[in-house]
């Protein structure tokens, strides 16, 4: 028995209770998980990142993770890392949501140890040149969006501090991307980020007054608030993978991809679909819509990447909910803010494999792109034709596996190389997950899918075999020789399930 | 029937068009070796036709060149080359009379017996750009057997009118209708003008309704998303085909049992009817016209 601070005995022990600890005082004790700071709104924010960094202590050989909502506008990673590195901080283990071209700086930050290996779903730029050239002594390990959230929920990948920029919250940390000059729509891959990290700075332009509501980020997860200039530049935040596309042949691709989608008797009362970055893919929807007011029915929901095409469908009662994990642009953004038929989903929502349920699994049809395809369609979208890495997995091999059907289009030729081959450069996703391959030559149908092929067939559709294609590309341009590569591998190829699906190596000749 | 409610635009010197032209699903294709071409590039696009036209396979889709004409310097060079390449047709611009078709087959004759091509394989198609030609039009839609249509090429034209084109087109007009008389009267085609206006697909449909109404077979056009619009205007409606086939049955019911007049839901159906109504079955692709 003991007596507590305002006086009372308690006892040392209680049946099935254990040992008790006595109260000590309205703010707690040093061993109660009461902080003895203030909580105040307000208390979290810190004048300077490096105030945060103190706050959070970051150290060497920390694992630090970031989200690319601001795609090819943001601003944090390069920020944060930065302030890390004048700090003398080494070792860090960089795991962000992906990276794209306007992180370059990183290599510099690679070479003088402030960062010892990365983790990301996509490289693009300079930075990819350099990894695959051998920049780094690690592999760059390569997942999927749905592959990260499992890791993360599931403890695999540890973070010890979540970087998130917003472009606004308020003074406890609940925040939203929808609002504020840099809006960039759904916060999907920072939300598991949020929950999972040991600590959570948080970078925003903008705080409002208490409380922000609806949050994307919860206040309980966040641990200190910097105010900062500019988290994002608002005219790279739709750009990049997501243009809208006004080419023919990606036009043309994506109108025989919505046919096929519809003799394969998809386009019902209530389906749903995902279209992937890239033109023919996302044009795909464009041609949806027109079968859709044809026959007169309605999507359930379209999920992943959301586009202003979506949204239109949203906004004409053509779909009932998007399921948003990603905002591809500012139409996306504003739309999440004010229609609630537009739901945010975090990444785990989404796609994460290793929990009791997720949306990809309730896909109808994806329509995803393609780099490389092989004869046994296995689907290359993260090394370009000369073996350097310049792409994304994504949710490539997420939604792939998930939906019903599921549709890979390209054009049979780039330029001068063709799109078909022997075998793809790097395996994102399984030949087993794809049933169709849309080109602007012909279809291809996985010979699992008899059911697929004899559809097709009745619905006059130019299917073709994908031997055929790959020998109409090569009498164009003959067959190219393959890339050689050295022994030095330079990535590993996660699968949604943790596996290592492929690994990257060197292209002979190129040096860092 | 051969169909040619389009016919697209190919510019003679960009080799992936050139590939690739077919795919989006036009009638014809219509290499350019005229107007398209710089003075500079017109030899390296003569090559590059004649190498389209030998080495890849345009799945059946007719291949149409457009020469440059006779009074250039190129004209002669470029019925060689397409001649031996083996293009389908071969269209003449700014055709003005008879003697300019009448000159072009003849140079035509010659290049098919030098490069051992079928005689008489190579046809002709004449667009006609002027004033002078269009009042010329029916001889020269007469002028030879190889001539399966004849074009109206509107810029040039209005400028020779000494006008400009306006969005409901009064000023082609007459010169629309003369041409389609000219070509109905010669057994042959009349192909409609390009409309410039890519991003405007109201204001294409617009003008390719006007012309199927007023008889064009079809429209020559520059981006193959003209294609679809023009495919649309051109290819019957479900209603229109199903009153077709009703028409169509109805007259082959009445030749079965040897009657000279055709009966359809009460009403006496004439022959011109039954003449459209196969024609219009032959557009949807349903019989051969």
């Amino acid at each position: 028995m003991s007596r507590n601070a305002i006086g009372r005995d308690i006892p040392d022990m209680a049946p099935g209770f254990g040992t008790l600890r006595g109260y000590g005082g309205a703010f707690g004790t040093a061993d109660s998980r009461l902080a003895a700071t203030s909580r105040r709104p307000g208390a979290k924010v810190l004048a300077s990142l490096d105030a945060a960094l103190d706050a959070v202590g970051v150290r060497s050989g920390m694992t630090i993770s970031f989200h690319h909502h601001f795609r090819e506008g943001d601003l944090v990673v390069n920020m944060v890392v930065e302030a890390l590195a004048r700090r003398g901080v080494r070792d860090l283990v960089l795991a962000p949501s992906s990276l794209t071209y306007v992180h370059e700086k990183l290599i510099d930050r690679v070479k003088d140890g402030t960062i010892r290996r990365i983790r990301t779903s996509g490289l693009r730029g300079k930075l990819a040149d350099a990894i695959s050239a051998g920049l780094m002594d690690e592999p760059v390990l390569i997942h999927s969006h749905g592959g990260r959230a499992r890791a993360m929920d599931g403890g695999e990948l540890v973070v010890d501090v979540a970087f998130i920029g917003v472009p606004i919250c308020d003074p406890m940390g609940n925040a939203t991307g929808s609002l504020g000059a840099s809006a960039c729509g759904s916060l999907g891959y920072a939300m598991v980020d949020a929950r999972v990290a040991a600590k959570v700075v948080m970078l925003t332009e903008e705080i409002a007054p208490y409380p922000l509501m609806p949050a994307s980020i919860r206040q309980d997860y966040v641990d200190v608030i910097v105010k900062v200039d500019s988290v994002g530049d608002p005219a790279g935040i739709g750009k990049g993978a997501t243009r809208m596309t006004r080419d023919p042949r990606e036009l043309l691709i994506a109108r025989t991809a919505a046919q096929a989608i519809a003799a394969a008797g998809i386009i019902r009362e209530g389906f749903s679909l995902q279209t992937g970055s890239g033109g023919a893919s996302l044009a795909a929807v464009r041609f949806i819509r027109e079968l859709m007011l044809e026959r007169g029915v309605k999507a359930s929901f379209a999920l992943g990447g959301i586009t202003s095409q979506l949204v239109q469908l949203l906004e004409e009662g053509l779909v009932g909910t998007l399921l948003d994990v990603q905002s591809f642009d500012a139409d996306a953004a504003r739309s999440m803010a004010v229609n609630a038929n537009h739901r945010e989903v975090d990444a785990s929502y989404y796609a994460n494999p290793g929990l009791a349920g997720c949306a990809v699994d309730a896909l109808d049809v994806v329509v995803l792109s393609a780099m490389e395809i092989d004869l046994e369609l296995n689907v290359n979208v993260i090394t370009g034709s000369d073996g350097v890495i310049r792409g994304a997995s994504g949710g490539h091999c997420d939604t792939a596996s998930g939906a019903a059907l599921t549709v890979v289009v390209t054009p049979l030729l780039r330029g001068r190389l063709p799109s078909v081959m022997d075998s793809v450069t790097n395996v994102i996703t399984p030949g087993g997950s794809v049933d169709l391959l849309v080109t602007d030559r012909g279809i291809a149908v996985n010979p699992a899918r008899g059911d697929l092929l004899d559809a097709l067939v009745a619905a006059r559709l130019p299917v073709r075999d994908i031997a055929w294609l790959k020998r109409l590309a090569e009498s164009y341009t003959g067959a190219p020789r393959p890339v050689e590569f050295d022994d030095r591998i330079v990535g590993l190829v996660e699968y949604r399930d943790g596996t290592i699906i492929d690994t990257i190596r060197r292209p002979k000749g190129l040096r860092a | 029937m051969k169909l040619r409610r389009t016919m697209l635009y190919v510019p003679g010197n960009a080799p992936a068009m050139l590939r690739d032209a077919h795919i989006y699903g036009p009638d014809s294709v219509l290499f350019d070796l005229e107007d398209a071409v710089s003075p500079r590039e017109k030899d390296a696009a003569r090559h590059l036709v004649f190498q389209a036209l030998r080495n890849y396979d345009y799945g059946g889709v007719e291949r149409v060149v457009r020469i440059n004409g006779l009074d250039t310097p190129y004209g002669l060079e470029d019925i060689a080359a397409v001649v031996s390449g083996g293009a389908d047709v071969i269209r003449l611009p700014k055709t003005d009379s008879p003697e300019d078709i009448i000159a072009v087959e003849r140079a035509v004759e010659a290049a098919e017996r030098r490069f051992g091509r079928k005689p008489g394989s190579t046809a002709l198609m004449a667009a006609i750009e002027s004033a002078r030609g269009i009042l010329a039009a029916r001889e020269i839609a007469a002028a030879s057997p190889r001539l399966v249509a004849i074009a109206i090429g509107a810029e040039d034209f209005v400028t020779d009118l000494h006008t400009t084109r306006s969005p409901d087109g009064i000023e082609l007009l007459a010169a629309r209708s003369l041409l389609v008389m000219a070509a109905r009267a010669a057994g042959i085609m009349a192909i409609d003008t390009v409309f410039t206006g890519v991003d405007d697909e109201e204001g294409f449909v617009r003008e390719a309704r006007l012309a199927k109404q007023l008889g064009f077979d079809g429209k020559s056009v520059i981006h193959p998303s003209q294609i679809v619009l023009a495919h649309g205007v051109w290819t019957p409606t479900p209603e229109e085909l199903a009153k077709a086939r009703r028409v169509v049955a109805a007259a082959a019911d009445a030749e079965a049992k040897g009657s000279g007049v055709i009966s359809l839901d009460g009403k006496m159906i004439d022959k011109p009817i039954v003449e459209r109504a196969l024609r219009v079955m032959a557009l949807a692709g349903e019989v051969e016209a």
